[in-house]
């Protein structure tokens, strides 16, 4: 593989430390995450997923997972590697030391997760469903179904997975057809077929723990009547030994597109046990849990590998020699130059470095304000996270696939060959798009379910900091015109199809979900200029007191000031589209087409 | 029995080295800077024969300037009980040379009464390969450098050479200083529970006066270069060509 990457730490540490000021926050733990000890803990995250995951992205990309004798085997190398992860913690970073995590803030664990990512997506997979078991069943679970399962899902030892569809449906929950029929208080018997269920099957662990969405019989229809349920694949004795397998199987793997190291299976459950998970019909509600955590990891997967893109893009525009460039003489080169030196080369890689970064700020912050919301109990922090997570899954996962796409187009002809890596950054990039939820329907979510959510208070809150932040901060008058007015005027367009929303969404639900996707996009765009905003604040604060204003820094300033320039526009354009409404895209009728 | 692991905080051997332009050194300036692979090593193993229960104590102590800090934060994350930090420079560029920092250990491990010192064979900076000799012989004691296997038992140790003609057994008696070569062990990575533990071990913070011992550079760097860049090879079209070429252009045989 020809692909570049170094974990970018001096970013991580700078959005986190100083313009996130995330160790001077009072939130509980916080003050312990000092710049010393949290470079401490990236240099050695960033250490082993460079020497242990990395080296076996490409190769377990060509190999893929096996299926065999009724078992999944992972490409050569998976196993060790997650045993090393395993070994080394990093597994629990987050989760509660009541469990043998490590208690540390979700901020830092997506921090590692975009590094995770980066270096291998498929392997880190099997990890993030891991997570995702152990925050349903601990936020759901009994203290019987917490003490048998979480220590080990904290450790890895065991892992997880989310089974939600099935062959007739994926998005539309309701229609689930698998059926869980009570044995005994809490027991039931789970009858029925998962398809498309990642990590379903696989060497790395002992015991696979499904959870699973299911119906009982005689509930409500639709997504009222669902519930979830913990269905091991290796029983569990009470004295917390493996007992029989369950009667549960793995039908096929899929062949597919990208992340080939990663076993997406059909899972057949013939009568399965499976024990009720949180309240009886309550199921979808206790999946979500599962789902706005994934949906987080999954805008940073995408941007992870926007990121691996990047910098192997980078790299090749300096060494590839082709084409004459303008000379500062004004005059152009008699000799061909590295292509880094043309317009259209150096507009691919701003526009990477812009989205990727001003991006990357803004997992971060949601992700703090995550830490906030439950760490500190404070609910508009919490609010808004909640609202800003379908803009991080959809808005990064489509601007990030296309990320990866222009780091192909830099890398001409060889972008399209196999043996340089970039087609494997695009494929494996490309499912971010549609599992946990298409992007379609997180803007259906965005737009339908976030933005009214408690009378539209989480939008309201966003608006509110974004002005303060604009009326409070005294600034040269330079960033004023480049950064904070475009940031208003972006505002005001962001206003502007909210209104619209207002006006026409109750009479018309149509007129609103016309404009869903665009909705996203101009919600995701904007608040990357906020991110901007807020980034080169910080550096001319940092100017302002006198502070060295190095390298880094001074390009922070250039990126900022293209992204108001090129991308914030965007919003704009965005917010006409929506206005349109539905008259015209829904007058053809189907046969019209 | 205690055993001391000298550290040192050198570039990190992943990264491109650069000359600086007025050939002083090589430029550190954001420079990835990582614990000498080799003293990596030495700490393993110091943590291998730990766990075996044949050491009740590893002390890694690192000598230059306060940045070393971090070197020795990884040492404890690794397994070692406690730190020693001698800072010797306020300047990230000068290297401290091996006679004074073989003067230092020997204060500290007198002062500590270790019997066994375990450090990499040479640091993949400046190459020198001489700490270890000089420490054994300030100490009076014994010493085998290169190992690529270490075996305890009792008062004596077995260590086995990594030599030009191959391999060497020799036999060593407590206290010995051991400096090891690349074959003996994989390193582990530190796992995130022990990072966050040693942030509560032990980090003593020193200097060399406290050891009675002057820091003075006795080497002068007169220039320093980029190794020459490697030059295209060739093609030759038979056996004969090739045993011609090696005698009379190369001169190798
Ligand atoms: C590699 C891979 C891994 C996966 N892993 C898992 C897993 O671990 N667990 C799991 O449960 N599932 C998993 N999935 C399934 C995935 O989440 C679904 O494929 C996805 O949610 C879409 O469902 P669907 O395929 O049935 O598409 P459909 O729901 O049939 O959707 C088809 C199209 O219609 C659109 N659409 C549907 N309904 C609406 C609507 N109301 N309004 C507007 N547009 C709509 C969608 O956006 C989409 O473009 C995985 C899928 C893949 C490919």
């Amino acid at each position: 593989m020809l692909t570049t990457y170094q974990a970018p730490l001096e970013e991580f540490h700078f959005l986190f430390h100083e313009v996130l000021h995330a160790s001077e926050q009072e939130i509980e733990g916080f003050s312990e995450l000092t710049p010393e000890f949290t470079s401490e803990i990236l240099t050695m995250g960033a250490k082993i997923a460079t020497e242990v995951m990395l080296p076996i992205n490409s190769s377990g990309d060509k190999e893929g997972c096996k299926f065999e004798n009724g078992l999944v085997i992972t490409p050569k190398g998976f196993v060790k590697a997650f045993d090393e992860i395993r070994k080394g913690g990093w597994a629990g970073l987050d989760c509660d030391p009541l469990y043998g995590g490590q208690g540390l803030p979700i901020t830092l664990s997506l921090i590692f997760g975009e590094i995770f990512s980066s270096c291998n997506i498929s392997l880190t997979i099997y990890k993030a469903l891991t997570h995702g078991t152990y925050a349903t069943i601990y936020a759901h679970g009994n203290s019987i179904q917490k003490n048998t399962y979480l220590p080990k899902l904290v450790t890895c030892e065991w892992t997880g997975t989310m089974n939600l569809t099935e062959p007739h449906c994926g998005t539309d929950l309701g229609m689930i057809k698998t059926k869980a029929e009570p044995i005994s208080e809490g027991e039931y018997k789970i009858t029925g077929q998962k398809i498309f269920i990642s990590a379903g099957d696989h060497d790395l662990s002992e015991n696979i723990i499904h959870l699973v969405l299911a119906k009982v019989p005689g509930g409500p229809t639709g997504v009222k009547g669902i519930s979830l349920f913990i269905v091991p694949k290796f029983l569990v004795n009470n004295d917390g030994s493996l007992g029989r397998k369950n009667n549960l199987s793995i039908g096929s793997i899929e062949k597919k597109m990208g992340i080939h190291a990663n076993a997406t299976c059909v899972l057949n459950y013939d009568g399965a046990t499976g024990y009720l998970l949180g309240e009886k019909h309550q199921g979808v509600q206790a999946m979500f849990t599962m789902m706005n955590e994934a949906r987080l990891g999954v805008g940073v997967q995408s941007l992870a590998l926007a990121e691996v893109a990047y910098q192997s893009s980078l790299t090749y525009s300096k060494e590839r020699v082709q084409g004459k460039s303008l000379e500062s003489d004004g005059k152009f080169s008699t000799s061909p130059k590295p292509i880094i030196c043309h317009p259209d080369v150096r507009r691919n890689l701003m526009n990477q470095k812009s989205f990727i970064e001003g991006a990357r700020a803004l997992t971060l912050w949601t992700a703090l304000l995550l830490d906030k919301g439950t760490r500190s109990s404070d609910k508009k922090s919490y609010g808004l996270a909640s609202l800003l997570t379908p803009v991080i899954k959809g808005y990064i996962s489509d601007i990030g696939f296309d990320m990866t796409v222009v780091g192909q187009q830099i890398f001409g002809g060889h972008g399209y060959i196999e043996e340089w890596g970039m087609s494997q950054l695009v494929r494996d990039s490309r499912i971010a798009m549609i599992y946990e939820g298409t992007n379609g329907v997180q803007a259906i979510d965005l737009v339908g379910r976030k933005l009214n959510s408690d009378g539209g208070a989480n939008i309201m809150y966003l608006l509110e900091l974004v002005t303060t932040y604009l009326h409070q901060s005294t600034v040269s008058e330079e960033i004023e015109n480049e950064f904070f007015v475009p940031l208003k005027n972006s505002l005001n367009d962001l206003k502007s199809a909210l209104k619209f929303f207002l006006d026409n969404g109750t009479k018309n639900p149509n007129a609103a979900l016309a404009g869903a996707s665009d909705f996203l996009h101009l919600l995701g765009v904007f608040c990357i200029g906020f991110m901007w905003v807020k980034i080169v604040s910080r550096v001319s604060e940092k100017k302002k007191a006198g502070d060295k204003i190095n390298k880094f820094l001074e390009a922070k300033i250039v990126t900022g000031r293209y992204y108001m320039a090129n991308t914030l526009p965007k919003t704009k354009f965005l917010a006409t589209k929506i206005k349109a409404g539905d008259k015209i895209l829904m007058s053809l009728e189907p046969d019209q087409f | 029995m205690k055993i001391l692991v000298p550290v040192k905080r050198v570039i990190d051997y992943n990264v491109k080295v650069r000359v600086k332009s007025d050939g002083s050194g090589v430029d550190l300036a954001n420079i990835k800077m990582s614990m000498n692979p080799f003293d990596e090593i030495a700490l393993e193993e110091a943590i291998r024969i730990k766990e075996a229960g044949k050491a009740d104590e590893i002390i890694a102590v690192s000598i230059g300037a306060s940045q070393s800090q971090e070197t020795l934060r990884t040492a404890l994350a690794m397994g070692a009980d406690r730190a020693i930090l001698v800072v010797a420079t306020d300047d990230v560029n000068q290297d401290i040379e091996p006679l004074d920092v073989a003067k230092i250990l020997h204060a500290i491990v007198v002062e500590e009464r270790t019997d066994l010192i375990l450090c990499g064979k040479q640091a993949i900076d400046n190459d020198m390969n001489a700490t270890a000799q000089m420490l054994s012989a300030l100490m009076g004691c014994s010493q085998a450098t290169f190992a690529s296997k270490i075996e305890l038992a009792g008062e004596k140790i077995k260590v086995t050479r990594e030599v030009d003609g191959g391999l060497q057994v020799v036999e060593v008696t407590l206290p010995s200083v051991i400096s090891v070569d690349l074959r003996l062990n994989e390193p582990r990575y530190a796992s995130l529970p022990n990072i966050m533990k040693a942030k509560r071990k032990p980090l003593e913070q020193k200097e060399p006066k406290d050891f009675n011992v002057l820091v003075k550079n006795r080497l002068e760097i007169i220039e320093t270069n980029e190794p020459a860049e490697r030059m295209a090879g060739i093609k030759v079209s038979s056996v004969d060509e090739l045993v011609e070429k090696l005698k009379n252009d190369a001169g190798v045989i």
